[in-house]
């Protein structure tokens, strides 16, 4: 499959901060690729840089085979659901679905009817009015009506409640497989999307540190634990990702096994427990859990 | 589905286990790919991995235009397969657990004897 983005050597430095650095991957077609890392890794300046709204430092950008700055022809394949989306004051709800379609040339007005159905958004309200979860859903409504080639969702769900978000996935997840496109999933919930995703690519600190299959990414660690001897045995010379113990006991996070490496470790009495994506992500960003959590 | 395997992995086996449990009889047809990652919260590229990983097995097979079926002799060949494991996947893990406990493999093996399973006859 032909890659929808083309990113090389991608930089973008605000003064000293640099947002993005040296970050090359491409995206390839129908694929939904989350897009991970902690608050302030660079995550919302390299969906800016993609869509065209900030400019690169240095590097370069191939979004359907041509730079997406100020290309029409590119921009109108492309559906950015901000964080933060801005509306004209006074805009109503109602105003939102109808202009969409002026945007968006494969817009579904049935599908975000059904979708305004059942987020039970309140069309005749002023988006200002709007609670934070309420404004999440027009913008997860707009994202998913549009069906646009390309989909960025910035951390789309702030605010939705646990039913609503979801109602979001199940609804995406179905009519991706109905009408398959390019997404890129921009989230702090990992254990929430992990599933959905076939790709994931993880920023920190403006680098792109994994670029990998999520299935493969899940084959990638195991966590050993067992008495601390025992467990360290077992492990010697092997990467470490992780080390944790009480008293005596260890668990210590280390790469994927193999069936006779099981073997090895159960007979040698340590027990192994599977690493969820977010655990490994949270191991790669080098933070404990209870730090990533608060950020989410 | 669980984290930390490959969720392919375990759509694979729970197809088998459905095989194995007469739920998806051989010659019947499966759900889709797609069926399977709305029922299973999944990516369908995933779904269709774990589709692809039992056709390339020769449990499932395609029949064009019209989808997935369960191959005739699937479910033998899934026994065979599982018996194969069945030493390292249950009985080891069994002694890892009974030696813990001082439980010598004749004891356990009178527990096997004398255990009833819950609603079988034997």
């Amino acid at each position: 499959m032909s890659p929808v983005v083309q990113v090389s050597g991608l930089s973008k430095h605000f003064g000293s901060v640099r947002a993005v650095e040296d970050a090359s991957f491409s995206l390839e077609q129908n694929k939904i690729t989350g897009l991970l890392g902690r608050n302030g890794a660079g995550k919302s300046t390299l969906m800016n840089l993609l869509t065209g709204q900030e400019f690169a430092t240095r590097g370069d950008i191939k979004v359907f085979g041509a730079s997406p700055v100020e290309n029409a022809s590119v921009l109108r394949n492309i559906c950015f659901i901000k964080e933060s989306q801005r509306y004209p004051e006074d805009f109503y709800v109602k105003h939102v679905f109808k202009s969409a379609p002026w945007f968006f040339e494969n817009w579904d007005a049935e599908f975000a009817e059904q979708l305004i159905d059942e987020f039970r958004l309140p069309t005749a309200r002023r988006i200002k009015k709007l609670s934070r979860g309420q404004l999440s859903a027009v913008g997860i409504i707009v994202g998913l009506a549009s069906r646009a080639p390309l989909t960025f969702f910035d951390e789309p769900y702030l605010g939705l409640d646990a039913v609503a978000r979801q109602l979001f996935y199940d609804r995406l997840l179905e009519d991706y497989s109905e009408h398959p496109r390019t997404v890129v999933l921009s989230t702090h919930l990992i254990d929430e999307v992990s599933m959905l995703l076939e790709h994931v690519l993880l920023i920190d600190d403006g680098r792109i540190v994994i670029d990998e299959d999520a299935e493969t990414l899940r084959n990638t660690a195991t966590t050993v634990v067992g008495t601390r001897s025992a467990v360290e045995a077992f492990v010697a010379g092997r990467e470490i990702l992780h080390r944790d113990g009480i008293g005596g006991l260890a668990s210590v996070t280390i790469g994927g096994l193999d069936d006779s490496e099981r073997a090895a470790a159960s007979a040698a009495g340590l027990e192994l427990t599977p690493v969820s994506l977010q655990q490994l992500i949270i191991r790669k960003t080098g933070t404990t859990t209870r730090e990533f959590e608060q950020s989410a | 589905m669980e984290e930390g395997r490959p969720i392919f992995v375990q759509l694979a086996e729970q197809i088998e286990n459905d095989i194995l449990s007469g739920a998806l009889p051989e010659e019947t047809q499966v759900p889709s790919t797609n069926e399977f990652a709305a029922f299973h919260r999944i990516n369908p590229a995933t779904a269709g991995k774990g589709v692809n990983l039992l056709v390339d097995a020769g449990i499932l097979y395609k029949k064009r235009g019209i989808g997935m079926f369960v191959a005739t002799g699937s479910r033998d060949r899934i026994v065979r397969q599982r018996r194969e494991r069945f030493e390292i996947d249950y009985v080891q893990p069994l002694l890892v657990e009974a030696t813990k406990l001082g439980l010598t493999h004749d004891e356990v093996a009178a527990l096997i004897r004398t255990t009833t399973m819950e609603g079988s006859t034997s």
